[in-house]
């Protein structure tokens, strides 16, 4: 068997069925969204065609402009929370035996394959009155009695740290784990202590990596669109969280389309610029 | 017509040629050893032999029959790959049935062949172990074994025995020399190892930079080599300059050397002669004047360097031949003409 | 130094962990109330998954629908994922961008692309298209794990087989796929385990219509807890860190997430 270039139409045959599905049930609905977001709203059904702008136009609120201003702020916020704890984490993680690893994958994979409805009804448990963290400051004696921590801003960052943390340390495994070993000894044979090692070698060496997965969590947080709405107030409200609101219960979908189709260009400039990140390291 | 027989391959991989219009024909039954350094195309020539790679230009041709473009899978070959490929999911004895059960041979048969060909390898019982669990010579055998299944026409090794140790590889080529012998199978093996080819190979062909520098049997090659490069890559030479003088006589170093004559025309050139063929004499008496400069007593052999004219001369003897030369003694050296080999230019 | 390390993984853990025992204690109490520690014990509320009708029904559309498009997912990616190690077609790779696309953009996205589909095409609340959106939104899982998988052949394999005798299809079944097979169970669980879990797609697809755990979780969240969330919740860990520990005792986890060989 020589791998060369398809020749014969049987030899596209194993394409066939991916390229159908792909583009049937990816490129067309995404070709469809973008049209809806041009289209008008229909209270009675989903959409009427049209042609109308109206729908990008409404960004121009000072609501809508609050709520993408806060969206953005909150992502960074998460992104910066999580990669500022999964480094060192992730970094010494790479450090344990293989056994001690595969368990801790095992637990990372579990907590981010959960739900985004459980993860926001297990928090509002724990940041419940009756079932809360706070019973539990109640009984060593730190507090008087038990107070519900939620709705609030903490909550939500809470939660959406709690979802992306698992998330960034598989992305920054990969890297952490081969990384050079014999980097790190030079650094220690030269007479700097392990916390200075990570410090001056580990983390620069590998910068672009973190402005990397500091893209790629953003999006990431970007996305949530259940916690806000489950530990939040409606001032907590990330665009997500809207477009989902404006789709299904306030049905205009034109509006949230336009908001998505935002959203994407958003996020397809960040994974742009992530990938080309990840091309100046590779070129290093 | 049976037998080989590559007509003016040519492999470019983009500007770069690869093996570079080769043609070579080799009889039926015979072992062909592909010598050369790293990098100089023999793999590449081997895998199109496969078929693996395509050629970019010329025919190879099996029996008469011309199988240039004839797929892999129907060229019915054996061969064993350098990683050895043997199938990681499968047992030892499914490797070596792997041909016949793809041909829907019945389980009987299949057993019985994998008992045969374990039994020629001297491996026997071993058909239900994992091959991860073989050492590396066992490995060796068992991809042996599986190439030689269904009795090919054709039988390719690339660079078979390079991951052994020294010994073993030393006696695996024994092994598989005897074992071409029996089979009288057509086989052409890669080396870069010059004794490995020169133990079991009819015909050894020493390539360079995608051409063949020559092909004969491992003694001629050996006394005869055709270039600086091939006298240089078989085994140990004294590439030493040759001239002609005034009076018409060859000289090397200032001494000359009767009856050897430099190609016509040319007043100067390299001769080859090998460590072995060299003798010792008095200084002076038509001998090259030099000195002893390291002396290397090996038990068995003794290697004597002497300054000469400016170049080392090595020269080899057994300790009886030579018992006593020390370093920086004044010495003649003395090279018998039937053994100087006149190199091309 | 030692300490700090060990504080610093413990601390981890525990935040990693904290809800989830919040929530492993209220799905045992005695009463239909949420309070930690829990008052008395009882798995009744676990009972409660598999004997109440509503809890039922949503457990089977869930495990229905991560079944059906895990396999749809896989059934997309491997013949992709084959076709570009087979072949020279760099132009190919366009369609593993397109694999890759719905899982890197924020969830909301897709699932609104799904709705304005399905919605357009008239087909919108059937079951079955919510098995194909996950099927396209998951695509992703296998196509990484099945690409990492065919990553690893050694190619001297295949043209082992080849001078052996085999043409493409037997080398395909002889061949390739016993060696590709631990990756494609790997890619289906993964797809399958976040089927299950996932929300939003099935929400704007059939939301209105069918209820998957998830969906029915949200749904409860919304009119008053009770127990029988949790108990879901924990049934749903435990289901993703007994697949994944699976994964990790049958394969090896850590190539799959991206640690170079298994030896190191
Ligand atoms: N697929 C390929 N693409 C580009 N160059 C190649 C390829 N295969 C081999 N070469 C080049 O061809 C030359 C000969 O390679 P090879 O036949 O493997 O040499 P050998 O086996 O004698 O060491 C080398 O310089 C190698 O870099
Ligand atoms: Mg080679």
């Amino acid at each position: 068997m020589r791998r060369e270039p398809p020749r014969a139409l049987a030899d596209y045959a194993p394409l066939f069925f991916p390229a159908l599905m792909l583009i049937v049930f990816f490129v067309v609905p995404f070709s469809i969204m973008i049209a809806v977001s041009f289209f008008k709203r229909n209270p009675a059904g989903f959409y009427t065609p049209d042609f109308v702008f109206d729908n990008y136009a409404r960004f121009l609120t000072t609501f809508f402009g609050s709520v993408l201003g806060f969206s953005l702020l909150l992502a960074i916020l998460v992104a910066v929370c999580c990669v500022v704890i999964a480094f060192p984490f992730t970094y010494l993680l790479t450090k344990r035996s293989r056994a001690v690893q595969t368990v801790w994958l095992v637990g990372l994979l579990s907590v981010l394959s959960l739900s985004e409805v459980i993860i926001g009804f297990a928090w509002s448990t724990l940041f419940s009155r009756t079932a809360g963290i706070t019973n539990l400051f109640v009984a060593i004696g730190l507090m008087k009695e038990p107070v519900a921590l939620l709705p609030s801003f903490w909550a939500v960052l809470t939660g959406m740290v709690y979802q992306a943390l698992p998330y960034t340390i598989l992305v920054l495994y990969p890297a952490l784990v081969r990384l050079d070993p014999t980097l790190l000894e030079a650094a220690r044979t030269l007479g700097a202590s392990p916390v200075r090692a990570f410090f001056n070698v580990v983390t620069p060496a590998l910068r672009n990596t973190i402005v990397a997965t500091l893209i790629m969590v953003f999006v990431f947080a970007l996305g949530s669109y259940l916690l806000p709405q489950i530990l939040g107030r409606p001032s907590n409200w990330t665009l997500s969280v809207l477009i989902t609101d404006q789709a299904i219960y306030q049905s205009n979908m034109p509006f949230a389309a336009a908001m998505a189709v935002f959203l994407v260009l958003i996020s397809l400039a960040l994974v742009g610029l992530t990938l080309l990140a990840g091309r100046k390291e590779s070129a290093l | 017509m049976p037998g080989l027989s590559i007509n003016s391959i040519t492999k470019r991989f983009g500007d770069f040629a690869a093996v570079d219009d080769i043609s070579l024909s080799v009889p039926d039954g015979k072992f062909v050893c592909l010598l050369g350094p790293s990098g100089c195309g023999k793999t590449t020539l081997l895998r199109m032999i496969a078929g693996l790679e395509e050629p970019t230009g010329g025919a190879i041709v099996l029996d008469g029959d011309d199988i240039t473009r004839v797929p892999t899978h129907k060229r019915n070959l054996g061969m064993v790959f350098q990683s050895l490929a043997l199938f990681p999911h499968l047992t030892v004895g499914e490797n070596i049935a792997y041909a016949l059960r793809i041909r829907g041979a019945s389980k009987e048969e299949q057993r019985k062949r994998v008992d045969e060909l374990l039994a020629m390898i001297h491996l026997p019982d071993f058909a239900n172990r994992p091959v991860a669990k073989l050492s590396g010579g066992q490995r060796q055998r068992v991809a042996i074994a599986r190439a030689l299944a269904l009795s090919p026409k054709l039988f390719l090794l690339d660079e078979p025995l390079s991951a052994l140790d020294a010994k073993l590889r030393e006696a695996m080529q024994v092994e598989l020399r005897q074992l071409q012998q029996r089979l009288g199978i057509t086989t052409i093996v890669v080396t870069h190892d010059q004794r490995e080819a020169m133990t079991m190979a009819d015909l050894v062909v020493v390539m360079g930079k995608g051409k063949i520098l020559q092909a004969a049997s491992p003694i001629e090659i050996y006394r005869k080599p055709a270039d600086a490069f091939v006298a240089d890559f078989i085994g140990i030479t004294n590439l030493l300059p040759a001239e002609t003088d005034k009076a018409g006589r060859t000289t090397v170093l200032g001494a000359a050397v009767p009856g050897v004559a430099l190609p016509s025309g040319s007043a100067k050139a390299t001769i080859s002669i090998r460590p072995e063929d060299i003798h010792f004499s008095k200084p002076g008496a038509g001998a090259i004047p030099g000195t002893v400069s390291f002396v290397r007593d090996l038990g068995g052999t003794v290697e004597t360097f002497v300054e000469a004219g400016g170049t080392t001369i090595v020269a080899v003897a057994t300790p009886r031949e030579r018992p006593n030369v020390s370093v920086g003694q004044a010495i003649g050296v003395v090279l018998p003409p039937e053994s100087c080999v006149v190199l091309q230019p | 130094m030692n300490v700090l390390r060990r504080l610093y993984f413990v601390l981890v853990a525990l935040f990693l962990a904290a809800p989830l025992i919040v929530v492993a204690g209220v799905s045992v109490n005695q009463k239909q109330e949420l309070t930690f520690p829990p008052k008395g014990f009882s798995l009744a509320w676990y009972g409660q998954i598999f004997n109440d009708p509503e809890w039922r029904l949503a457990l089977i559309h869930s495990v229905t629908l991560a079944i059906c498009s895990a396999a749809i997912a896989v059934a997309i990616a491997l013949p992709l994922a084959w076709f570009l190690w087979r072949r020279i077609a760099p132009w190919a790779n366009i369609f593993q961008v397109l694999g890759l696309a719905p899982f890197i953009l924020p969830p909301v996205i897709t699932a609104l692309g799904f709705l304005s589909f399905w919605a357009t095409v008239g087909l919108f609340g059937q079951f079955y298209t919510a098995i194909i959106s996950h099927a396209i939104f998951f695509v992703t899982l296998p196509l990484v794990t099945l690409s990492l998988g065919f990553a690893s052949i050694d190619r001297s394999l295949v043209e082992a087989a080849s001078t052996m005798g085999a043409d493409d299809r037997t080398v395909l079944k002889t061949v390739v796929l016993p060696l590709i097979l631990p990756y494609l169970v790997s890619g289906f669980a993964f797809a399958f385990v976040l089927s299950l879990n996932e929300y939003i797609v099935a929400y704007m697809t059939i939301g209105f219509t069918t209820e998957t755990l998830p969906i029915k979780i949200f749904n409860a969240l919304r009119y008053g807890y009770t127990p029988t969330m949790a108990a879901v919740s924990i049934f749903f860990v435990t289901v993703a860190a007994l697949v994944f520990g699976a994964i990790a005792y049958f394969g090896d986890i850590r190539r799959l997430l991206g640690a170079m060989s298994s030896d190191s």
